[in-house]
C-alpha cells in the first residue's frame, strides 16, 4: 500500500478547512479541475448541457501540450497544429458555450458528503455538486540533490521552452522514450552537441523516433548510464554520472544544459486518501466509465491514464466525464449546502 | 488577447531606467512568442499589472529581442519571473505558475498597501 495520507479515523487531514467560512461559499453544479484537453472537453460538454461549469486553470494552464511544438496526430488537423495554439482553441470553444474559467489551483478537497467542498489556493471556498478531476500529469525529475535548485539555470524539463538558451553549447538529455528522442532531436537545432543518457543499453522509443536520433550527427548516445548529480552554483557546470555496468563514475564537465525526459507523475496530491489510486498515484476509474470511488467525482485525462496519454484520448475521457457527470446529476439531484449552524462533524485527529 | 496598457515593454535599452532605477518594485516576465507556457501566463501578468497599478510596475522582456538582459540575469528557462526592488532581483520564479505565487511575491515587496 502506498502512503495515501489517510488519518486513522478514515479520511485525510481537513485542518486546511478549519479557518474557512463556507456559509457564503459559491455553489456550482460542475467544477472542472485542470485545463488540458480532458478538462476543456469536459467543460465544453457540460457547458453545452447548461450546467454552467467552472474550470480552474491550475499551476500549469493548458498543461503538457503547452510545452510541445507541432501536434501532428490530432485527427482533423491534417497540417498539424502547435500545442499551445491547440489549447487556446479548446479554451475558446469551451468558453463560447458558457464555461467560466478562473486562475487558481484546487489545493484541498473534502469529499465526505455532498455537496463536496473545495478550497482554491488554500483559501477560497467552493461547493461542488460534481467534480471532474482533469489535473493531468507533470514532468518527472530524478530527485538529485542539486536538481531543483538549478531549475531555470540549466536544468529543464521543457526542451521546446528552453532549448534556444543553449545555442552552441553541449547539453544532456536523460531518457530513452519517444519524448527523449524528440527533445534531443529538437535540441540539435541550437546545441553544438547533445548527449542522450540512458540507463539501459537499448531504447524504449519507437523505431522511427530512434532512427531519427541515430541519424543525427550532433547526438551521442551514452548507454548504461545514470546521473548522480548536477553540478554548479548559479548555472549548470557539468553532471556527475555513473556507468551502471562498470560502476565507474565520472564528471561530464562540458554539459551546461540538463534536460529531463523520463516521463510524468500524475497531479493527484490533493485527492490522496479520498480516491482510489494505483501504486503510482493514478486515479482508478470504474470499467469504461470515469466514475471514481467517490460519488459525484469523475476523473479523466492523464490523471487516470498511465497507458495511452494522448491529447485525443484525454479529450475522449473528458467527454465521457462530462456525460457521466450530467447523468449522475440528473439521477441524484442537487444536494443542499448544510445550514451554517449545522456544522459538519469536526475532524478528530 | 488585449494587452494591458499597464504592462511595460522592457528592452536591453530601457531596462536600467524602467527596472533598476524604478522607485517601485517591478515584476519582470522573461518570455518569447513561441513559448507555450509564456502565452498561458500572459493574462495573469496583465491582471497583476492592472491590480498593482500605482504600487508596483510590471513589464515583459522578449528574450529573443533582448538577449543581453536575459543573459545578465542568467535566464535559461522561460517563463522566468524576476521580482526587483531597489535595483536588485529579490526573487525568482521559473516555469508556469498560478496567479497566487506571483501575487504573493509582489505583495511582499510592495509591503502593506497605504
Amino acid at each position: 500500500m502506498h502512503d495515501n495520507g489517510t488519518l486513522t479515523n478514515g479520511h485525510p487531514d481537513l485542518t486546511a478547512f478549519d479557518d474557512v467560512d463556507f456559509s457564503e461559499a459559491e455553489m456550482r453544479d460542475v467544477v472542472v479541475v485542470g485545463t488540458g484537453p480532458a478538462g476543456w472537453t469536459a467543460a465544453l460538454y457540460t457547458a453545452r448541457a447548461d450546467l454552467n461549469p467552472l474550470i480552474f486553470m491550475g499551476p500549469e494552464p493548458g498543461g503538457q501540450l503547452t510545452t510541445t511544438t507541432d501536434v501532428e496526430n490530432y485527427p482533423g488537423f491534417p497540417e498539424g497544429l502547435m500545442g499551445p495554439e491547440m489549447m487556446d482553441r479548446f479554451q475558446e470553444q469551451a468558453e463560447r458555450f458558457g464555461t467560466e474559467s478562473r486562475y487558481g489551483t484546487v489545493t484541498h478537497v473534502d469529499f465526505r458528503e455532498r455537496p463536496h467542498r473545495l478550497l482554491v489556493d488554500g483559501e477560497t471556498p467552493i461547493y461542488a455538486q460534481t467534480v471532474i478531476v482533469s489535473t493531468g500529469a507533470s514532468a518527472r525529475y530524478l530527485g538529485l540533490e542539486n536538481e531543483q535548485r538549478l531549475i531555470g539555470k540549466g536544468v529543464s524539463a521543457c526542451a521546446t521552452c528552453d532549448g534556444s538558451f543553449f545555442r552552441g553549447e553541449t547539453v544532456a538529455v536523460v531518457g530513452g522514450g519517444d519524448s527523449a528522442m524528440e527533445e534531443s532531436t529538437f535540441l540539435t537545432k541550437f546545441a553544438e552537441k547533445v548527449y542522450v543518457l540512458h540507463r539501459r543499453d537499448e531504447l524504449r522509443a519507437s523505431k522511427i523516433m530512434q532512427q531519427r536520433a541515430f541519424d543525427n550527427d550532433k547526438i551521442e548516445f551514452v548507454w548504461n548510464t545514470e546521473v548522480v548529480d548536477v553540478l554548479g552554483e548559479d548555472a549548470v557546470e557539468g553532471i556527475e554520472v555513473i556507468n551502471n555496468d562498470t560502476g565507474e563514475t565520472r564528471v561530464m564537465d562540458d554539459v551546461t544544459g540538463f534536460f529531463l525526459a523520463i516521463g510524468h507523475t500524475p497531479n493527484t496530491d490533493p485527492f490522496k486518501g479520498w480516491m482510489e489510486m494505483d501504486e503510482n498515484n493514478y486515479i482508478q476509474t470504474e470499467g469504461a466509465t470515469t466514475y471514481t470511488n467517490v460519488p459525484g467525482v469523475f476523473a479523466c485525462g492523464d490523471a487516470q491514464d498511465d497507458e495511452y496519454r494522448q491529447a485525443v484520448t484525454a479529450a475522449g475521457t473528458g467527454c465521457k466525464a462530462a456525460i457521466d457527470a450530467e447523468r449522475w446529476l440528473s439521477e441524484h439531484g442537487v444536494a443542499e449546502a448544510p445550514a451554517p449552524d449545522a456544522e459538519r462533524q469536526p475532524v478528530e485527529a | 488577447m488585449a494587452e494591458s496598457a499597464n504592462v511595460l515593454t522592457l528592452t536591453d535599452d530601457n531596462f536600467e531606467d524602467e527596472v533598476l532605477n524604478a522607485d517601485q518594485p517591478v515584476l519582470v516576465d522573461f518570455w518569447a512568442t513561441w513559448c507555450g507556457p509564456c502565452r498561458q501566463i500572459a493574462p495573469i501578468v496583465e491582471e497583476l499589472a492592472d491590480e498593482f497599478d500605482g504600487r508596483a510596475k510590471v513589464g515583459k522582456v522578449d528574450v529573443d529581442d533582448n538577449p543581453q538582459t536575459a543573459q545578465e540575469y542568467g535566464v535559461r528557462s522561460i517563463p522566468t519571473l524576476l521580482f526587483f526592488k531597489d535595483g536588485e532581483a529579490q526573487e525568482q520564479l521559473v516555469g508556469a505558475a498560478g496567479k497566487q505565487p506571483l501575487q504573493e511575491n509582489l505583495e511582499a515587496l510592495v509591503g502593506q498597501p497605504a
